[in-house]
């Protein structure tokens, strides 16, 4: 396509986990495409430079869970406004969970989904394919034509499958067309009314718990099924040390499975809900401060092999209600980027891996040829300057949801650029 | 965030009561200490004085109930208030409006106090997020989260049988996990110094981290109770059997439920109290409901010079010369 523009970035440290890269380094993209990698190739001509100097460079991020509300519940959030929101966070390849009005559980409206979002053009959503008819765990769903109309995994987004053997059938059949299973691993009735971990918070403050066991429970039944019926399974948002464990110890085994966890999960605990702030309720709920350092570990060593955001927005009203009342959920796409990178500063982990964790890995779930920076892939960049200091506020927030318990809260890290298939779909003027 | 800052106004003084979490025993004290100034006024031929003359209380509750509403209103009207009562749980909300299109609502009429009941916990806390800056809450009940003006007239009640705290033990018995009054009990024990607070209850019936409370755990009704001074008894809600939570009322009352025998382990002078009502043959025997260790009735008229101290400290004549306008008054009668 000769109308995609040729364009330089010059000067920037380039971090490019997949290929091993972390060094100052230029990049040329044409056709859309990554074109060079260093000096730029013989009578490449750019028709525009991007200065990238003190700032880093590093592929498109990819986020495995974000609710875009529509359709469906467009007075939450907005296909066009969400994927605006996700361009200025630097993230060009969204998941989106099946759980829209209408479920994405026909190849219509995976498709609707993914269309609006390129005529919008500013960032690529893939949406996860309903397991199974409704996200009602009774029937499973058409996956091959999911599958052909773009769904790159299936999922039950958040609602538990009851029936176990619904649950199997509905693996094997996902295996039979190599399609990924997203599950969040919880037990029903072991949640059952719960909006808080059960542990101190809940006791002081009445509020009803959602036990640790709510998430092993469900992930070791999956994990069993998963090994029975040699389906690969990802599990969404992990919350406890102990799920992290059962994972690692299942990997080794040979299980085809993986996990993620969202970013807030590694910062906040329990404690953060202080006197009922309703934006620090989300499901699996905020635990305590020994998960928050397994996760860590887990997330260094890799047996978490992605941090997603969990996008939730809501409208203002859904948080205006006593907490348990409130509906659960953090609009996190904006934080993203930033609190990987304080992970970095609180020495957790490198700034290559801390990247990887937002780009090659989730790729690799999603199974997408995204998430790197060689020759010959597509051109998705995220361009940012990782000193500049921002606080979220009803003003600095792309997302129609302003429901993150971050807002007010200073934070480090703020995307200059972001490029799409080679086009710049953000930019941040200058202040 | 301390939950109780919102409570205090700048110089310290209350001007919500939603939890006893963060108050301070000399705060907690000046409650107990202004509530026996208004213990007598019951006994007076005019049943009034003026405190909180010209202002509007609104009685909001989203639940029902019949004793701590008519307390509320009892405490209100003797502090010479306007009240209003208003029995949300069948109107307004029915009908689809939030809780804050009420709220803004029943402003507009000027009202100076809410008192509130609602069955979500942390509802009055929302309230007093959201309400404008002249308008004091007080919680008369959220979820299972706290009851604290219920606390305080449990606390009134023991201090006027036993005196001092530190030389006490109280045992809590029963449905800890959802009690909103528990919880509220173990924190104002606790902040005014009990020499031992024990809780009594299966353990399906305690929540998780139960010793964060401040409490020592007891499965056995017998060992629980032993040299006690203070014997408070909780409501058992018939709920609870369907959550597999008991297998009876029957096998609770044989374990949990208090009898005069089962009392032989706790003090002689040991008292027996029970928020109300009571479920008799589930908790308690009639025997002890009745016997000469229940101060039952007895909690229920201090729940009246409670309250009215409580709402006389949040929108009466600011701190501590209230009890000496009160005195005043009555020296004028």
């Amino acid at each position: 396509m000769s109308t995609d523009p040729k364009i330089s970035i010059c000067n920037g440290r380039l971090v490019d986990p997949a290929n091993g890269i972390d060094a100052e380094c230029d990049l040329h993209i044409a056709d859309g495409q990554i074109a060079a990698v260093g000096p730029a190739p013989t009578g490449f001509r750019a028709d525009r430079t991007l200065d990238a100097r003190g700032l880093v460079v590093c592929p498109g991020l990819v986020d495995l869970c974000a609710r875009l509300r529509e359709p469906g519940f467009e007075h939450k959030a907005t296909i066009a406004g969400e994927t605006a929101a996700a361009a200025a966070a630097g993230i060009t390849t969204l998941c989106c969970p099946p759980d829209t009005q209408p479920v994405i559980d026909t190849p219509a409206v995976a498709q609707l989904v993914a269309q609006t979002a390129e005529r919008h053009g500013q960032a690529r959503v893939v949406p996860a394919g309903a397991l199974t008819q409704g996200l009602r765990g009774e029937q499973i769903s058409e996956m091959a034509a999911l599958k052909h109309a773009g769904c790159p995994v299936m999922s039950h987004a958040d609602r538990p499958i009851k029936n176990t053997l619904v649950q199997r059938r509905a693996m094997e059949y996902a295996t039979t067309y190599g399609l990924t299973v997203f599950l969040r691993p919880e037990d029903k009735h072991l949640r059952d009314q719960g909006c808080v971990h059960e542990g101190r918070v809940a006791t002081r403050l009445g509020l009803p718990g959602i036990p640790e066991a709510a998430e092993t429970v469900a992930l070791a039944r999956d994990l069993a099924l998963a090994e029975q019926t040699g389906a690969g399974i990802h599990f969404r948002c992990l919350s406890t040390g102990r799920a992290t464990q059962m994972l690692a110890e299942a990997i080794r085994r040979g299980v085809r499975a993986s996990a993620d966890v969202s970013a807030h999960q590694i910062f906040l605990t329990e404690e953060d809900i202080g006197a009922f702030d309703s934006n620090c309720h989300v499901i699996p709920p905020l635990r305590t401060n020994e998960d928050r350092v397994a996760l860590r570990a887990a997330l260094a060593r890799g047996d978490l092999a992605a941090v997603c955001s969990d996008h939730s927005p809501h409208e203002e009203d859904a948080k205006l209600a006593p907490f348990p009342a409130t509906a659960p959920g953090i609009s996190a796409l904006e934080t993203l980027l930033p609190l990987m990178l304080r992970l970095v500063a609180e020495d957790v982990m490198e700034l290559a891996t801390a990247i990887a964790r937002i780009t090659i890995g989730p790729a690799q779930i999603l199974q997408l040829p995204v998430g790197r920076l060689d020759p010959g892939r597509i051109a998705d960049v995220c361009i940012f300057d990782p000193d500049t200091c921002w606080i979220p506020s009803e003003s600095t927030l792309v997302s129609a949801g302003h429901n993150t318990p971050f807002r007010g809260r200073e934070l480090e890290g703020q995307v200059a650029w972001t490029l799409l298939a080679g086009h710049v779909v953000f930019q941040r003027e200058a202040t | 965030m301390n939950p109780s800052a919102i409570q205090l106004d700048a110089q310290g003084n209350l001007k919500h009561f939603l939890t006893i979490e963060g108050l301070s025993r000399e705060l907690l004290t000046a409650i107990l200490d202004q509530t026996e100034g208004f213990l007598g006024i019951a006994e007076q031929a005019v049943k009034k004085v003026p405190l909180c003359r010209g202002k509007i209380v609104a009685n909001l509750f989203f639940e029902t109930s019949t004793r701590t509403r008519t307390t509320f209103e009892l405490a209100a009207k003797r502090l010479s208030a306007d009240v209003l009562n208003l029995d949300i749980g069948t109107s307004a909300t029915a009908k689809g409006e939030t809780l804050l299109d009420t709220l803004r609502n029943l402003e507009a009429m000027h009202v100076d106090m809410f008192v509130v009941r609602h069955a979500e916990s942390g509802a009055a806390h929302f309230i007093a997020e959201h309400v404008s800056p002249h308008v004091s809450i007080i919680n008369a009940g959220d979820g299972r989260h706290s009851h604290p003006t219920q606390g305080m007239l449990d606390m009134f009640t023991i201090r006027r049988h036993k005196g001092k705290f530190a030389d006490l033990c109280v045992a809590v018995i029963g449905d800890i996990l959802h009690s909103r009054v528990a919880r509220s009990q173990l924190l104002a024990l606790n902040t005014l110094g009990t020499g031992e607070v024990r809780i009594i209850a299966p353990r399906t019936l305690i929540p998780a981290h139960a010793q964060t409370l401040g409490a020592r755990i007891f499965h056995d009704l017998r060992e629980g109770v032993r040299d006690a001074d203070v014997i408070i008894m909780l409501r058992l809600q018939r709920e609870r059997m369907q959550g597999a939570m008991l297998p009876s009322e029957h096998e609770y009352f044989q374990l949990f439920g208090l009898t005069e025998e089962r009392l032989g382990t706790a003090k002689p002078d040991a008292i027996v109290m029970h928020p109300g009502p009571i479920n008799r043959g589930v908790e308690m025997d009639s025997q002890v409901a009745d016997g000469r260790r229940s101060v039952v009735l007895e909690q229920v008229s201090n729940g009246i010079a409670v309250r009215m101290a409580i709402m006389s400290m949040c929108i009466g004549p600011k701190n501590l010369h209230a009890q000496e306008e009160t005195r005043g008054w009555r020296g004028d009668e």
